[in-house]
């Protein structure tokens, strides 16, 4: 299945991209995505403990299943105000 | 008709905020005795550095959910209070305000309390980034791990808008 990949902040420019498209076998988590990442941009792994992420608008735990279509986000830690 | 919640890129008006927050018209209830506000500015010094500019980012749809969910835990808290709150992104410049918040009650302690408790939270939990420009260069700040189930920083957020 196909999810978007929603990246935010630091996460975007260690990346270079603001939306990724991924292909995710069955019983995908958030966090499988998360470490599909890691490992095509091993920058990212110092963010392993300290980002939040959602699915489709909606704050999500790591251990949350995905769905075919789902865009999931992951969120440095923030810094509103 | 101004929202009570909004996240855009317009410069923030704090009189349109106090009018959206404070407009119940039931004569049947009290009415608002008092309105707080709060207008969080871009600084011209942070960390040391002159700082030239702040550029913020938001992830839109979550923020604006994650106010409800800040104005839903005031409602909760201080049920009588009505709150605003409007978070600007794109580029700012010193003296620009970049977050603005009303809250409106019968009584001057709950417009107090609830006011500061949501910008408390907006700091712990809406999914918003500032990009600092400064003299010699840029960087993210980077704050809270945002965790809005997390009932302790929310119950410390409490602690200080109670203090």
């Amino acid at each position: 299945m196909r999810v978007t990949v929603r990246l935010f902040a630091r996460l975007r420019d260690i990346t270079g991209a603001a939306e990724l498209a991924r292909e995710v076998g069955p019983g995908a988590t958030i966090g499988s995505v998360w470490r599909l990442l890691e490992g095509e941009y091993p920058a990212l792994q110092p963010y392993g403990r300290s980002i939040s992420s959602a699915v489709n608008a909606d704050y999500a735990r790591m251990d949350t299943a995905l769905a075919d279509g789902d865009e999931v986000a992951f969120l440095p830690p923030v810094s509103g105000g | 008709m101004v929202p009570l919640l909004a996240i855009g890129r317009a410069p923030l008006e704090l009189e349109l905020l106090i009018t959206a927050a404070s407009s119940r018209t039931d004569d049947r209830v009290e009415s608002d005795g008092a309105v707080v506000t709060f207008l969080g500015l871009v600084r011209n010094r942070n960390l040391g550095r002159r700082v030239r500019y702040l550029d913020y980012e938001a992830y839109e749809p979550l923020a604006l959910k994650t106010f409800e969910r800040i104005a839903s835990e005031v409602r909760d808290r201080w049920p009588d209070t009505r709150l605003a709150l409007h978070h600007r992104i794109g580029r700012l410049e010193v003296g620009e305000a970049s977050v603005a918040i009303a809250a409106a009650a019968a009584h001057r302690g709950d417009a107090y309390a609830a006011c500061r408790y949501a910008i408390e939270r907006v700091k712990q939990v809406a999914p918003i980034w500032k990009r600092e420009f400064f003299e010699g260069g840029d960087s993210w700040i980077e704050g809270a791990v945002a965790d809005p189930a997390d009932e302790e920083a929310r119950a410390a957020a409490e602690r200080i808008a109670c203090a």
